[in-house]
């Protein structure tokens, strides 16, 4: 339990109504949407809207020894945000003004707490977008996407959040505030800090503002389906899509096991006589480019064996993209627990990641669909199971174990856009080894030598 | 969990009466947080605890010992929620989450009773005569409280009252609906008779239409006569209950469920009509759900449920409603009463009504679905909550520049007469069916009938 002087203490720095102390709000921020956690209620649960009460709150907890969790939605997947050795929970819903919309720098700047769907619509009227688009985009918010570095299925050709980041202003685990980057398109003054801070988990920083890049609103858009009788087939096309040189806005792919959940759940009309389907969005600002670009990928689908449908309207194009959102929720649907992975590979190994994600399910005799970008190599291997029975549990954790082990050996990543977390900490020696874990170390003690900044997410504390 | 699992326990009431049944329905949450995009709620306090996912959370520890449901923290973070469904529509696994909150409640009462003063109030919907006679003596005494303020057949506090009560929102600038002098269901004859009847429709008014707006209820009679439907108004119906079910009074609702279920029985007509949600929304699923195991009425309220239909459906799907002919010149927008769009299903026959009236130009709002903030009584316990929820609202009203706003519930037509009259440019508040009659009258007056 908390010291009633330090809640008061907060109580001064936010006012009461921004501090929660009952049991019955702190229950509420004892988990994300991570599967298979265990939870954790914080201590207390402070929600700032300055940069100087987030500091004022960073001294009182150094000289508290409380550890520190920020927190945006809590809509990650990589267990990043659970308060896993109490303290407080620092969240950033009420910290959520979009600062400046600079239409003509292409930037805008906002406060951590801001939804991304939210900047999509301020910059919406002047023919701009912020691209990253995770599947949450409607809840998620822009600090927990820094912090998560967060992909989407834009990623192949628009990139993912880091890309979009010009600068920030960040309060440190010693109260400090410093600011870097900015709105200029060029800037190589000092470290490049912002990429150093996006995608940390909130392990090395409090991210409190926020200067990202918009780029022009695409005006064309084709989009299709792609089926086939074989999974080959489908991993080849990724291949054969790429190497004749287009790059798709979007290029996912839903296994055959997916493709027959979604459609019990949606009754859309996918084809489930198939082992596999691609959805394939070209997009750009000249027709005649977008229409090009089309032909291109029914070219490589037809030497592949898959049959192309094209989304004639927006209604069909919706359609599509109804399917591919459906994917999660409609296998969520099947079991009492979903373990969704993301490990990622090179595109040339897709074909293999797919066959061998197969052969993992058959080994542990588990449940499990295959959906994702296939188009930058992140699949979503998601297992259906049941987190109340323990042998299949056991399997479970080492099917999801035998997936990474394979994504490395293909020379991918352990995470693609979910971020390690508490989930994936244990793997991290097994993608960047000893020598990395100590340059992990090294990183994070320099800024938070006593790991009060989100303990036991990413980077794994030297033993004692 | 399997979808059979889940057609099982829809079927029984016993969610209503023990709390472990709900456990199924929360296991179905994946904490994804997506309901966080549209609860009310949530978007005003910006906290977990207001949204489904954090309430989900607080019923498993509920569930599991570590809280106690009648710890008054717990019971206070279970009443801040309108059981507006906005969550539901947003739920990738269909977590019926109104059922989790209606249960938790009635866990509540069985556990440490009902409030003294809510027992008192809800007593009364169960003594109609009692019940009427103080509505009627509150219609012959606001006139001491409230002054009347024609322009926009409303009411406001009077200085005194409002010095008093501005911390419950009843400040000088509250707008409320006049209490009838003379409720509707008094003067109206119980059965209107219509020549070359094509059907006969039972019209259950609710208790808003009945002691606040007997207008509406007028309007729904002069449309059902120009389309020749006979319309019986039972004068034994009671409170459909659903104000008391969400605060937890099982016993109640059954009660009331059970009367209205004998009145509209004896009218002896085919369908039954609402123009209401929350009354329409009960007749669909909430009696036949609480009286699932009754023997006599579980039969009667599954054979109601099926012909029950809102006002708007019941004119385009059920008959073919003459399309009227009287010009309404107004430019009109539409909100969704959360009952009527996400219990009832009905949102594009109101708009459908409202675009067939010649003169009639439909503006439609941003999100036009989301909720006004009313929830009932939500509005007299979480005041403040409530209204900035319904400035939100107001502000995408605005935004059209319709100088009328349509609704099909009552309880909203409250709701947006207080804030459009705080936040608004003065549009008008109508039922949707209003504007129909209107239409049908001002055919017969050539043109220009009674203009409201």
């Amino acid at each position: 339990m908390i010291d009633k002087t330090i809640i008061k203490e907060l109580e001064e720095i936010v006012g009461p109504k921004n501090v929660l102390s009952r049991k019955v709000d702190l229950v509420t921020y004892s988990y994300d949407a991570t599967s298979d956690m265990p939870k954790q209620a914080p201590d207390i649960v402070v929600l700032p809207t300055t940069t100087t009460e987030v500091q004022r709150i960073v001294n009182l907890a150094q000289e508290q020894g409380l550890a520190i969790y920020p927190r945006g939605a809590g809509t990650n997947l990589s267990g990043g945000t659970i308060p896993l050795k109490k303290g407080i929970v620092l969240s950033f819903q009420r910290m959520s003004t979009i600062i400046e919309v600079d239409p003509d720098n292409l930037t805008a700047t906002v406060q951590p707490g801001v939804v991304i769907q939210e900047l999509n619509n301020a910059v919406a009227p002047f023919g701009l977008i912020y691209p990253p688009d995770p599947g949450t985009v409607a809840t998620a918010t822009m600090g927990g996407s820094i912090a998560e570095n967060s992909g989407g299925l834009r990623g192949l050709k628009y990139g993912v959040t880091k890309h979009y980041v010009m600068g920030m202003e960040v309060v440190l685990a010693n109260g400090d505030k410093v600011r870097f980057g900015g709105k200029t398109v060029k800037n190589v003054t000092a470290y490049d800090f912002a990429n150093l801070f996006v995608g940390s988990e909130g392990t090395l920083g409090i991210v409190t503002e926020i200067t990202v890049k918009l780029i022009p609103s695409p005006k064309y858009r084709r989009s299709m389906m792609c089926l086939f009788k074989k999974l080959e087939d489908a991993g080849n096309t990724v291949t054969g899509i790429i190497k004749s040189q287009v790059i798709p806005a979007t290029l996912e792919i839903m296994d055959k096991m997916t493709i027959e959940t979604v459609e019990n759940y949606t009754r859309i009309g996918l084809p489930t006589d198939v082992e596999a389907l691609l959805l394939v969005e070209v997009d750009g600002m000249a027709e005649e480019v977008v229409e090009r670009e089309a032909q291109a990928v029914a070219k490589v689908v037809k030497e592949n064996c898959g049959e192309l449908k094209l989304a004639g309207s927006d209604a069909e194009r919706d359609q599509l993209w109804a399917a591919r959102r459906a994917a999660l929720p409609a296998l969520a649907q099947l079991n009492p627990t979903v373990v969704l992975e993301d490990a990622t590979v090179p595109r040339t190994r897709v074909t293999d990641m797919l066959l061998s994600c197969q052969k993992i399910a058959k080994k542990y005799d588990l449940k499990m669909g295959t959906f994702g970008h296939a188009g930058d190599g992140n699949l979503h291997p998601t297992i259906l199971t049941d987190a109340n029975n323990k042998e299949e549990m056991e399997r479970v954790h080492k099917a999801v174990d035998e997936i990474f082990a394979t994504a490395l050996s293909f020379g991918g990543t352990l995470s693609g856009e979910h971020g390690i977390g508490m989930a994936k900490m244990r793997y991290l020696g097994d993608e960047i080894g000893e020598s990395g874990l100590r340059m992990m170390r090294s990183v994070k003690e320099a800024l938070d030598p006593h790991y009060l900044l989100n303990p036991g997410k990413m980077v794994p504390a030297k033993e004692a | 969990m399997t979808i059979a699992g889940v057609e099982k326990s829809r079927g029984t009431a016993t969610l209503y009466d023990e709390l472990g049944p709900v456990r199924e329905e929360l296991n179905k949450c994946m904490k994804c947080g997506n309901c966080m995009a549209v609860c009310p709620v949530y978007l005003t306090d910006k906290a977990e605890a207001g949204v489904a996912r954090g309430k989900i959370a607080v019923a498993e520890a509920v569930l599991s010992g570590e809280l106690d449901i009648v710890d008054p923290d717990v019971v206070a973070m279970l009443f801040n929620c309108l059981v507006c469904k906005s969550c539901m529509q947003n739920c990738p696994t269909k977590v019926n989450f109104d059922r989790i909150m209606l249960a938790l409640r009635a866990a509540i009462v069985r556990k440490k009773g009902l409030h003294p003063l809510k027992n008192m109030i809800f007593s009364l919907l169960k003594q109609p005569k009692l019940f009427d006679a103080g509505m009627k003596v509150g219609a012959a005494l606001q006139g001491l409280a409230f002054r009347d303020d024609p322009s926009k057949k409303a009411i406001s506090p009077r200085s005194p009252f409002a010095f008093v009560g501005k911390n419950y929102g009843f400040d000088l600038h509250r707008s409320l609906p006049e209490l009838a002098p003379t409720p509707f269901r008094d003067w109206v004859p119980e059965v209107v008779k219509v020549k070359d009847a094509k059907t006969r429709a039972a019209f259950f008014t609710g208790c808003s239409v009945n002691y606040f707006y007997p207008q509406v209820g007028e309007d729904v009679v002069e449309v059902f006569k120009e389309n020749r439907v006979q319309i019986n108004i039972p004068k034994d119906q009671q409170c459909c209950g659903i104000a008391v079910f969400v605060h937890g009074d099982v016993k109640t609702v059954r009660e009331l469920a059970r009367k209205n279920l004998d009145a509209v029985e004896k009218s002896g007509a085919e369908y039954l009509v609402t123009a209401c949600g929350s009354c329409g929304g009960a007749w669909q699923h909430e009696y036949s759900e609480l009286l699932g195991d009754d023997p006599v009425y579980g039969p009667k309220a599954a054979y109601w449920s099926a012909r029950t239909y809102d006002i708007s459906t019941f004119l385009t799907k059920v008959i073919d409603y003459r399309l009227p002919t009287g010009k309404v010149e107004a430019v009109v927008t539409y909100h969704d009463s959360c009952h009527l769009k996400k219990t009832m299903k009905v949102s594009q026959e109101p708009r459908q009504i409202l675009m067939s009236i010649p003169g009639v130009k439909f503006k439609e709002m941003a999100k036009p679905d989301a909720c006004c903030g009313s929830g009932g009584s939500y509005l007299l316990t979480h005041y403040d909550t409530s209204k900035e929820i319904a400035q939100r609202k107001v502000a995408d009203i605005n935004q059209t520049q319709a100088d009328q706003v349509t609704t099909g519930c009552p309880a909203c037509m409250m709701q947006l007469l207080d804030h459009v009259g705080r936040f608004g440019r003065g549009q008008k508040i109508a039922h949707y069916i209003s504007l129909l009659a209107e239409s049908y009258r001002r055919e017969k007056s050539g043109g220009n009938g009674n203009v409201r």
